[in-house]
C-alpha cells in the first residue's frame, strides 16, 4: 500500500558541528527498514516520468518495487543493468533537476528520494557480494573489437562499463594514478566515500575493463597511435583547466585554484599529513570564490581542515548560486559564511609575499544577462578588504588542450571543446567519439555518465559494422 | 589499477656525490617518446607525494629514462635509500614540452648545481649538431661537482667555477659569463639551476641582446595543466610550467615571483616538492 506522506524519510546524517571536523561521510545512508517505507512512496506510475530524467535510463520504478519486497539485491540488478555506477549517482547526482524533478509526488509535497534509494541498493550489494551482478553479462559471447577509453571518469567508465559488457575488450588510459577522475580526485571524502569510488572500479575491472593508470594519452601515446591498435576510442578527458580571476595579488602564495586545493586533498590525501606526505596549508581565514558545486566542497574542505573562518565569496545573489540546494544547505549548517553580491579586485600579500588580505566590491543585481541571470553590477566606491589567509579560485574549468594539441585534425570547438554529432557521439575522425566535460565544458557526473553511455552504443554499432565487413 | 602490473624497476643506480645520485629507470613507453628537457613525476609509494624530476637522459633501445636527483626533501631522500631491483610505484612522462635546440651554431649552456645534470643533455645535443658550445658549471665546492668529463667531451671550452674556490675558479657562474661576453657573443645561452642564478645570467644576457632560455623548476602537483600550482608569470601573463614550458625565455619570466612561490611549502618540514631539485646552492 502507498504511503502518502508528504515528505522524504530524512536520511540519517553526521551532526553539523561534528562532521565539519572530520572527513567522514556526512549522510549515513537509510537503514532497511527507513528504504522499505521511502520506496512504499512510489506510485509505480506506468508511465514512468521520472526514467526520462535519467541520462542512463534507470528502470526507477522496477527498482523500487523491488526495494519495496524487500528483494534488495535485485533492485541493484535492475539499476546495474543501465548504469555502471549506481553508488556514486546514489550519492552525487542532482536528483531534484533530474528524476526527481518529473516525480508525480513532487506535484504536492517531496518527490520520492530516488537517489537516496540507489545509494542503498548500491550499498547493499557491495556489503553482501564482489559481483557486479549486471544481468547483461551472463551468457555474453565475447565480441570481437577493442575499445580504448581516455579518461577514467564518469563518462569514460561508464562507456567502459557498457562495452565491457557487451563482451569488448576495453583498456581505459587514466593520466593520474588512480582513477575515476572527478570521483576521486575533486568530490571531497565527506560526499563521496575514496572507497565506494574503487569498489565501483574494481567492479568493473571484475567484468574484464583493464585500467592501465599514469598514462598521459596525448604525450605518452598519441590517439593516432591508439587508433592503431584499438577499433574504437572514447576520449572523455574532462574539463581540467582550472580558470583564474586574472586580478593582482593572484599569484600569491596562499592562492589555489580549486583543482589544486582539492586534489592534493582527496588523490593525495593531504588531510592524512604526514601519515601522506602531501601538504596543504590554510590557516585561520579562508575565502572560496565562486558559488558553485566545487566551491561548496571546497569550503566545506577548508573548514574541516581547521581553518576558524571560511567564506563563499559569490558575486551574484542567493538565487543564482549555481550549486545543488543541498550543498549550499550542508555548508551553512556547518558555519559557512555566504558574502554573496560581493567580488574580489585584488589579494593583498605581506614582505613574504604570502596572502594577508582580500579586496571586495559589493556588487548589485541589473539586468537579466546571456545566461538569463541577473547581472551583477559594481556599486562605486563599496571596496572593502578582510583579512585572509587562504583564498581558493573556484571559478570554473575549461577542457584539457592535450588531446586537441596532440592530435592531428581533431575538430574543436573556439572554447576548446571536442565537436561531436550529438546524436552519436563521433567526432570527425572515424572510429573516434567523445562525451562528458570535454564536449560540454565543466557539468556534472550524470550527464557525462549519459554522454558515456551514448557513445558506446554508437561504438558497439560501429565495431559491429566495421568486423561485418 | 594494480600497480605491481606496472611498477618501474630501478635498473641502473649511480652516486654523483654526497647527496646527488643518478638513476635509470625501466619505463619503456616514455623513453620512446622522451625529448630534452622534458619531465617525469614520479611517486615512490602509496604515501607518497608526486614530485617532478626533470630527464636527464633517455634510452630508447634499452627502454630507460634517467633521472638525477639531489636528496633534500623527504621524497628525494627516501628514494635515494632505494637500490636497483627495487621498484618506483608510478612514474608519468614525458610532459611538459621538448626544448628547441635547432638552428643555433654558437651557444653557451649554464649549469648550477645539480641545475648541470639538466644542462647538459642540452649541451650535448647541441655539440653533436654541430654547434660551437661554452659550458659554465657552478658549483659550491669541488666535492659537489658532477659530470666533469663528460662535460669535457661534448663542449668546445668548459669552464667549472666553485663558490669557495676549491676548483676551477672561484666565483659564480655570471663572472665567467661576463668574462667570456667581453671577447665574444653567442646565438643563444641556456640557463639551468637556482632561480637566482637563473635570474641573474639573465639580467646580463638582456643588456648584451642574447636569446635565453630558462628552464622553470616549479612546485607542481599534476604536470598535466590541471592544478595551476606551477603558474608563474611571463611576459606579463600567467603561464603553466607544466604544459606552457618547462622552458621560458628569461628576459621575460618574473623571477622574483617565481622565488617567492618557490618558498611556500618550506615550513612543511623538508618536503622537496618541486622540480628536479636544483637546490643544490
Amino acid at each position: 500500500m502507498t504511503d502518502m506522506s508528504l515528505s522524504k524519510y530524512k536520511i540519517p546524517e553526521q551532526d553539523p558541528n561534528v562532521r565539519n571536523r572530520n572527513f567522514n561521510e556526512v549522510a549515513l545512508g537509510y537503514t532497511e527498514e527507513l528504504a522499505i517505507k521511502e520506496a512504499d512512496r512510489c506510485l509505480n506510475c506506468k508511465h514512468m516520468p521520472c526514467v526520462k530524467g535519467c541520462p542512463v535510463n534507470v528502470d526507477i520504478p522496477g527498482f523500487i518495487q523491488k526495494i519495496k519486497e524487500g528483494d534488495f539485491e535485485e533492485a541493484y540488478r535492475v539499476i546495474a543493468r543501465t548504469n555502471s555506477l549506481p553508488a556514486v549517482c546514489g550519492r552525487v547526482c542532482p536528483q531534484e533537476t533530474q528524476c526527481e524533478e518529473l516525480c508525480v509526488r513532487a506535484i504536492k509535497g517531496e518527490a520520492v528520494g530516488i537517489g537516496r534509494l540507489e545509494r542503498f541498493a548500491a550499498d547493499y550489494h557491495m556489503a553482501h557480494t564482489d559481483e557486479f551482478g549486471s544481468e547483461s553479462m551472463e551468457g555474453q559471447t565475447a565480441l570481437k573489437g577493442k575499445a580504448a577509453i581516455v579518461g577514467a571518469g564518469p563518462a569514460g567508465l561508464t562507456c567502459a562499463g557498457d562495452l565491457a559488457k557487451l563482451g569488448y575488450d576495453v583498456t581505459v588510459y587514466e593520466a593520474f594514478h588512480e582513477p575515476g577522475g572527478v570521483l576521486t580526485y575533486g568530490i571531497p571524502e565527506f560526499r563521496l566515500p575514496k572507497e565506494i569510488v574503487r569498489k565501483e572500479i574494481s567492479l568493473l575491472e571484475k567484468i574484464g575493463v583493464e585500467v592501465r593508470v599514469n598514462m598521459v594519452i596525448g604525450k605518452i601515446l598519441t590517439i593516432d597511435e591508439l587508433l592503431e591498435n584499438h577499433d574504437s576510442i572514447f576520449i572523455g578527458t574532462g574539463a581540467g583547466l582550472p580558470r583564474f580571476m586574472k586580478i593582482p595579488g593572484e599569484n600569491l602564495n596562499g592562492v589555489y585554484s580549486a583543482n589544486e586545493f582539492l586534489t592534493r586533498i582527496n588523490l593525495m590525501k593531504a588531510y592524512k599529513w604526514p601519515e601522506f606526505d602531501t601538504p596543504v596549508q590554510i590557516g585561520k581565514n579562508v575565502a572560496v570564490i565562486g558559488g558553485g558545486n566545487v566551491a561548496m566542497d571546497a569550503a566545506r574542505s577548508a573548514k574541516r581542515l581547521g581553518a576558524e573562518n571560511v567564506f563563499i565569496i559569490y558575486r551574484r545573489g542567493e538565487e543564482e548560486l549555481p550549486a545543488r540546494l543541498e550543498e549550499i544547505h550542508h555548508a551553512r549548517e556547518e558555519g559557512i559564511i555566504f558574502k554573496l553580491l560581493n567580488n574580489p579586485v585584488s589579494i593583498k600579500g605581506n614582505d613574504a609575499g604570502n596572502v594577508k588580505a582580500i579586496e571586495c566590491i559589493r556588487m548589485e543585481l541589473g539586468e537579466p544577462d546571456s545566461s538569463g541571470r541577473r547581472r551583477p553590477v559594481p556599486i562605486a566606491g563599496s571596496e572593502f578588504e578582510i583579512d585572509m589567509d587562504t583564498v581558493i579560485v573556484a571559478i570554473g574549468q575549461t577542457p584539457n588542450p592535450l588531446i586537441k594539441d596532440t592530435t592531428r585534425d581533431l575538430k574543436t570547438e573556439s572554447w576548446g571543446g571536442i565537436t561531436v554529432d550529438e546524436e552519436t557521439m563521433a567526432t570527425n575522425i572515424e572510429g573516434v567519439y567523445a562525451g562528458g566535460d570535454i564536449v560540454t565544458g565543466a557539468a556534472t557526473v550524470i550527464l557525462a555518465m549519459g554522454a558515456g553511455k551514448k557513445a558506446a552504443a554508437s561504438m558497439d554499432e560501429y565495431m559491429k559494422k566495421k568486423h561485418s565487413v | 589499477m594494480e600497480g605491481e602490473t606496472y611498477m618501474y624497476r630501478i635498473l641502473e643506480k649511480k652516486i654523483l656525490n654526497n647527496s646527488v645520485q643518478q638513476m635509470k629507470i625501466e619505463a619503456p613507453l616514455i623513453a620512446a617518446k622522451a625529448g630534452p628537457g622534458q619531465f617525469i613525476i614520479l611517486r615512490i609509494d602509496e604515501t607518497g607525494e608526486r614530485i617532478p624530476l626533470t630527464i636527464a637522459g633517455y634510452d630508447r633501445e634499452e627502454g630507460s629514462v634517467t633521472i638525477i636527483f639531489q636528496m633534500v626533501g623527504k621524497t628525494t631522500k627516501q628514494l635515494g635509500t632505494l637500490e636497483e631491483g627495487d621498484s618506483i610505484r608510478d612514474f608519468v612522462g614525458p610532459l611538459g614540452k621538448a626544448s628547441e635546440l635547432e638552428g643555433y651554431s654558437k651557444a653557451c649552456v649554464i649549469g648550477g648545481g645539480l641545475g648541470t645534470a639538466i644542462a647538459f643533455p642540452q649541451a650535448k645535443a647541441l655539440h653533436e649538431m654541430g654547434a660551437e658550445v661554452d659550458i659554465i658549471a657552478g658549483f659550491r665546492n669541488k666535492d659537489l661537482i658532477i659530470l666533469e668529463e663528460e662535460m669535457k667531451a661534448n663542449s668546445t671550452n668548459l669552464y667549472i667555477t666553485t663558490d669557495d674556490g676549491s676548483n676551477g675558479t672561484k666565483g659564480f657562474v655570471t663572472d665567467i659569463l661576463k668574462e667570456r661576453l667581453k671577447e665574444k657573443t653567442y646565438d643563444v645561452v641556456i640557463a639551468i639551476g637556482p632561480l637566482i642564478m637563473m635570474k641573474f645570467v639573465s639580467m646580463i644576457t638582456k643588456e648584451a641582446g642574447i636569446k635565453t632560455i630558462v628552464s622553470m623548476n616549479t612546485i607542481m602537483v599534476d604536470g598535466t595543466g590541471m592544478c595551476g600550482g606551477c603558474r608563474l608569470t611571463v611576459g606579463g601573463e600567467t603561464k603553466f610550467a607544466c604544459v606552457d614550458g618547462p622552458d621560458f625565455d628569461g628576459h621575460l619570466v618574473d623571477f622574483d615571483e617565481a622565488i617567492m612561490r618557490s618558498t611556500r611549502y618550506s615550513s612543511e618540514e623538508e618536503h622537496s616538492c618541486r622540480l628536479g631539485g636544483y637546490l643544490d646552492d
